[in-house]
């Protein structure tokens, strides 16, 4: 079943791409932005929807699509949690966070690999997977929820409290 | 400086020199165009299009500016390597993909004075001749996307971005660019190629010396953020001016990130060499936590050599010889090099006698092992088994002998790849067992010598 964008998806899909006059191609990672974010995650229908839309062989976006961490070929959870795993943030306690944050959302992760990085709760709330470092060094352990940013995350009730709609 | 005032909790301590910071925690301050304007914004931007492009380019050589993004390499420098017969588009980019571990200054410029670095690329920009630039923004910073779009947007309201700029005959276009997460965006030809549309994986030089064959194949200049800010105020008080700031050849300022095992981490900008990782740690910083000793500092970004506390090192030649110890480093680029390391990135990382040297490594090597590419095989496949190697000293099912191994497969990576990521993964791994030896090989279990362990007991036992 093709993919179906709203008009007014296509229309800044299309407004964006105006941004790269010298080669629609430079428009892959923002189209795939723009689905991501509306459709939670790029489905096969998403990358050949892509491709046709940038003249491209849909192989030149999956091949984008399957490198970045950023991209996400699975759907996450209504609210997806990303914890910090790098050295600041692990000397600040990122690891128990993310033990903890598993155990408070009824995540389990022991099925987490490297191709298959995220976890989503049994109620498909919420979603977990670590990053690797996310710029906020000296305020750690940081973690984002979908686009939010939370530095010094001690409060663990409170921060998931914000996302319990 | 008189006049202004800081959110409380982030004043800049006394030793700070606040140029590219100043207005970052600002009571009073916003990102918006209004409040720029308000404090001079953009006259730079007004004065330089008066100005012959060369001249620009000579003042920011003649100030010496180094790139803040971890090479270190002169600014002015780079701009003169667009080949003077070129026909082709030139293009600028300035990189905002900050992701070197302990690394954490650009995310505040994007948040809070979007406009003091669109004014710089503009500079920049108009200097080199582009009339086309990109921002390349990390995905995991999508607030500041949207704020430097906002910015932009308003400065293109104002005229001071698009066509016939303020009535110079000059026209640009400055866009916001996101990646996707890959650390390896961060090295400018890994940039050029995720701006292409593809997968980032590095070119070769030669021949794509960005500024000869960059984006599209056209001449491009690749900036940090901290770097093209640094352009506006090169330009607004003169080169002589701004490089008596700083020390000879380490001039200007520049923001340090600091944090791990310190009481008060965070960013400070100091002027270059004029402060020494003791002031960082003891008086920036607060000090150690109570009762702890200093093991080990990382002095720029996670892929600097490690310093050991107790280390003693020889700088300069000759009669100028000196020894320093790790508190006596003046925080620049010549001395670091000088002391095996690097300024790197301004990240500095710093370690106590609390944590092991094993699981420090460990972590720094689980990041590069998911961050290479995966282009050339000696830090693909070395990357990873580097990871491999710590993750079984962690979980103590490693033999002595590991560590060698471990050090072998560092050194063999090192020098055999086309871009610095072969240094950056290999750099932490050979400085660690070159300085922690003993406390690694402590970590291991010496009746696991010459066993024979299949892959399956080795994998659970490092609960892979």
């Amino acid at each position: 079943m093709p993919l179906a964008v709203p008009p007014e998806l296509e229309k800044e899909i299309d407004d964006h791409i105006t941004h790269y006059p010298v080669s629609k191609r430079s428009a892959v990672l923002p189209v795939l932005h723009h689905l991501q974010h509306h459709f939670g995650y790029l489905s096969e229908e998403a990358v050949e929807w892509t491709a046709a839309k940038l003249e491209l062989e849909p192989i030149k976006v999956l091949e984008v699509v399957t490198f970045y961490p950023g991209f996400r070929q699975e759907a996450p959870g209504k609210y997806h949690i990303r914890v910090c795993r790098t050295l600041s943030c692990a000397m600040a306690g990122s690891y128990e966070l993310m033990d903890s944050l598993c155990e408070k959302t009824g995540i389990d992760r022991s099925g987490v690999t490297h191709h298959h990085p995220i976890a989503v709760s049994g109620d498909g709330n919420f979603s977990i997977e670590f990053a690797e470092c996310l710029a906020s060094c000296g305020f750690g352990p940081v973690c984002m929820v979908n686009d939010d940013f939370h530095e010094a995350v001690t409060n663990i009730d409170g921060l998931l409290s914000q996302y319990s709609k | 400086m008189s006049g202004i005032s800081y959110k409380s909790g982030r004043v800049p301590h006394a030793k700070e020199h606040r140029v590219v910071f100043r207005n970052i925690d600002r009571v009073g301050w916003d990102s918006s165009i209004a409040t720029y304007l308000g404090e001079g914004g953009y006259e730079q931007l007004k004065k330089a299009l008066a100005l012959p492009k060369q001249e620009i380019i000579d003042e920011v050589k003649k100030a010496g500016l180094r790139g803040r993004g971890g090479a270190g390499f002169p600014c002015g420098v780079k701009w003169g390597f667009i080949p003077p017969t070129n026909t082709k588009p030139v293009y600028l980019i300035c990189n905002a993909d900050e992701s070197e571990p302990g690394t954490f200054k650009d995310r505040y410029i994007l948040h809070q004075d979007p406009h003091q670095l669109i004014e710089g690329m503009a500079i920049a920009c108009f200097a080199v001749g582009a009339n086309l630039s990109y921002i390349y923004i990390r995905e995991e910073f999508p607030e500041a996307a949207k704020i430097v779009e906002k910015a932009i947007a308003e400065a293109h309201e104002k005229g001071f971005l698009g066509k016939n700029i303020q009535g110079s005959g000059f026209d640009l276009e400055i866009y916001v660019h996101r990646g996707a997460g890959a650390y390896i965006c961060g090295e400018e030809t890994g940039l050029i190629e995720s701006l292409e549309g593809k997968r980032p994986y590095p070119r070769i030089k030669p021949p794509y010396f960005p500024a000869a064959m960059g984006l599209y194949l056209c001449p491009t200049i690749v900036n940090n953020v901290e770097t093209l800010c640094h352009v506006k105020h090169i330009l607004e008080i003169g080169a002589d001016a701004w490089a008596k700031t700083g020390t000879p050849n380490n001039t200007g300022t520049r923001i340090l990130c600091v944090s791990g095992d310190v009481q008060k981490p965070g960013y400070y900008e100091v002027e270059v060499g004029k402060v020494t990782m003791g002031e960082v740690i003891n008086e920036m910083c607060g000090g150690l936590k109570p009762g702890r000793e200093l093991k080990a500092v990382i002095p720029g970004g996670s892929s600097a050599k490690v310093l050991r506390a107790d280390e003693v090192f020889t700088v300069g030649r000759g009669d100028d010889a000196r020894q320093l110890t790790i508190w006596d480093i003046p925080m620049d680029f010549d001395t670091l090099a000088a002391c095996g390391s690097m300024a790197g990135s301004g990240g500095v990382i710093v370690i106590d006698d609390s944590r092991s040297i094993s699981w420090v490594l460990n972590n720094i090597n689980n990041f590069y092992a998911h961050e290479s590419c995966g282009q050339c095989t000696p830090c693909r496949e070395g990357s990873l088994w580097m990871k491999k190697i710590t993750d079984r000293v962690v979980a103590g099912k490693a033999s002595p002998s590991d560590i060698d191994t471990l050090y072998g497969v560092a050194k063999n990576i090192d020098g055999r790849t086309i871009c610095a990521f072969g240094e950056a993964c290999s750099w932490p791994t050979e400085s660690f067992v070159e300085k922690f030896r003993d406390e690694l090989v402590s970590d291991t279990r010496p009746e696991l010598e010459g066993a024979i362990v299949n892959a399956e007991t080795l994998t659970a036992a490092a609960g892979l």
